[in-house]
């Protein structure tokens, strides 16, 4: 299953990469970490732009760097696509014919149709005769995902693609990555700094911590363990993979199902049986040790402690197995104690709110 | 009005300064970008050597070349080697001299517009499949269209004007090696100031039409702003 391989050993002086990383070959495997982690130097590197003095790298069966054979594949060389946190669009070309640029050199009959969906996915159409100059921030990164996949890639690597963009444009660009994450089916790595983008996108999320990997596994798993910063943060959430299973009209809510359980969720205007990703923050769930009944809140469900932190400071993180889902809850360090919470225990927890990511 | 044996020396001056400007693109361009991207030690002394003509008299450098080129210069030795004798007083001496001395012209404009070009637009075109050489012609080559404009035309008019040089190493061979500068000369020498008129104005309005373009071409060209 896992068909990417990547080692990089990279010396800067004051910054050294070190990592070794299996990633699956489908879905959007995120590499997350503050400035200065060394995510985006271990992106340069799968693309080639960095060389790592010691580095192996395997994607689908070919190696495209084996520093112990020599064998390093110049970026132009490798069947990739790429885009930069600024657009990086050729500013003597037109919209179109950056779109061209890449599908010119690129050997397949297959590139015009595959360029034509991308220009409706990313809704450029429009804009095919302008210069970049004439374009917004986010129309530029459109087109410049857009002059990326009509390569028809192997592996899209891209590099905070959203960083540049103010919030509004963020929001202008998020759908299409999240139209793009159901519809793709090569590989993606996205490196990015924001908790909001790997909630939204991640399937895969790697932690990268002063150039060396800090964890790695699948978004739910990674996201939920308690060893890692991620689930002492404020921001903590678990995200769900759902399906729509019924509207209840009468009260403006959608019903989602998830393995081993079922959730309430303010109305979704979408088809019954479309996935969704919900978030829960650790922050809005709470656990009772006796199924509440005479409570405001909708979604109450059975669950198993799975694992605890020691009561360090006023608050504590649960770690909760609903079904088959993994469930962080922020709760005081005293309940802790005074409800006697302890691995394996069976309790109700409480979910105060949800968010949908799409 | 022009006598025939000005447009001569006219119709000379144009084809050293066409045929010097090609070749110091053909060089120049390689140089200019090899110094723009590079890190080498080397830089600091090979752009203090494409830069000495600019401030080194024109005679100095006619001088040292004059010696190079003669039959026991190094120049002069290779090129009896080849059979070609020596190139002293030749048409080709006083293109490869008019090479040297305006090279910086040439080197300088296209060096800085290589500079503007974003480490990250080559890196784009990499990515897009573009091998060195191809994005060399398909973004920098485009980018860097006015510098290119400003080289080849300083290059050339700064060529046309030369007069040290010339008189070092071409001398004053009707046909051959006598270029409008030193017709200039010949003219003022004689005393035909009415002459000497007719082609000091023909080249003032070469100089001023080929500066006006250049300017107002550059002003209007959206190449001339900074890459996006």
């Amino acid at each position: 299953m896992t068909v990417i391989n990547a080692r990089f050993k990279l010396n800067y002086g004051d910054f050294t990469l070190d990592v070794d990383l299996a990633l699956p070959g489908t879905g959007v495997s995120v590499l997350f970490g503050h400035s200065g982690s060394g995510k985006t130097t271990l992106l340069r590197c799968i693309a080639g732009l960095e060389q790592a003095q010691q580095g192996y790298l395997e994607i689908n069966g070919a190696v495209w760097q084996d520093s112990e054979r020599k064998i390093f594949l110049s970026t132009y060389k490798r069947p990739l696509g790429y885009v930069f946190q600024e657009a990086n669009l050729f500013s003597h070309l037109s919209v179109l014919d950056n779109l061209h640029y890449g599908l010119k050199r690129v050997k397949n009959n297959l590139g015009m149709i595959k360029l034509n969906q991308t220009i409706d996915l990313l809704g450029i159409g429009h804009l095919l005769a302008r210069m970049p100059s004439n374009l917004s921030g986010g129309e530029r990164q459109r087109v410049a995902i857009a002059r990326a996949l009509a390569l028809n890639p192997e592996i899209l690597l891209m590099d905070e693609p959203l960083a540049s963009l103010d919030i509004k444009r963020k929001q202008e660009i998020l759908p299409y990555l999240a139209r793009l994450h159901q519809q793709l089916d090569i590989p993606v790595i996205y490196v990015t700094h924001s908790q909001q983008e790997v909630a939204q996108l991640a399937d895969t999320l790697v932690i990268l911590e002063e150039g060396c990997v800090l964890a790695s596994g699948s978004l739910a798993e990674t996201q939920s363990r308690l060893d890692l910063p991620l689930a002492q943060d404020r921001e903590a959430a678990t995200v769900w993979q759902v399906i729509i299973s019924e509207h209840e009209n009468d009260y403006h809510l959608t019903r989602v199902e998830f393995e081993g359980g079922s959730l309430s969720l303010a109305a979704v205007d979408a088809e019954i049986g479309t996935m969704l990703r919900v978030q829960i923050y650790a922050r809005d769930v709470s656990i009772s040790l006796v199924e509440p009944n005479s409570t405001s809140i909708l979604n109450i469900l059975p669950a198993v402690i799975s694992q605890l932190t020691e009561e360090s400071d006023s608050q504590a993180v649960v770690q909760l197995r609903v079904g088959q889902q993994l469930l962080l809850a922020h709760i005081t360090s005293k309940s802790l104690v005074l409800l006697r919470l302890k691995v394996g225990i069976s309790v109700f927890v409480q979910i105060k709110g949800t968010s949908i990511l799409n | 009005m022009l006598s025939s044996a000005d447009l001569d020396t006219l119709l000379l001056t144009f084809k050293v300064a066409a045929i010097a400007t090609t070749i110091m693109l053909l060089i120049g361009t390689p140089l200019a970008w090899w110094l723009s991207r590079t890190n080498s030690s080397l830089k600091g002394v090979i752009n203090a050597i494409v830069a000495l003509p600019l401030v080194l008299p024109p005679t100095v450098l006619g001088f040292y070349l004059l010696v190079l080129m003669g039959p026991t210069g190094i120049i002069g030795q290779f090129t009896q080697w080849l059979g070609i004798g020596t190139l002293s007083f030749t048409f080709y001496g006083l293109v490869l001299g008019s090479v040297l001395y305006s090279m910086p012209f040439v080197v300088q404009p296209l060096q800085s517009s290589f500079a503007m070009i974003s480490k990250q637009s080559l890196e784009a075109a990499a990515t897009l499949r573009a091998s060195p050489l191809d994005s060399f012609f398909t973004v920098v080559m485009p980018l860097a269209k006015p510098g290119f404009i400003t080289a080849a035309i300083l290059g050339f008019t700064h060529t046309v004007g030369e007069f040290g040089v010339v008189m070092m190493i071409g001398g004053n061979i009707p046909n051959k090696t006598r270029v409008v500068s030193v017709q200039i000369y010949n003219h003022v020498e004689a005393l035909e100031y009415a002459d000497a008129h007719w082609l000091a104005g023909c080249l003032l309005l070469f100089s001023f039409t080929v500066l006006l373009v250049l300017y107002t071409q550059i002003k209007t060209s959206p190449m001339a702003q900074p890459f996006k």
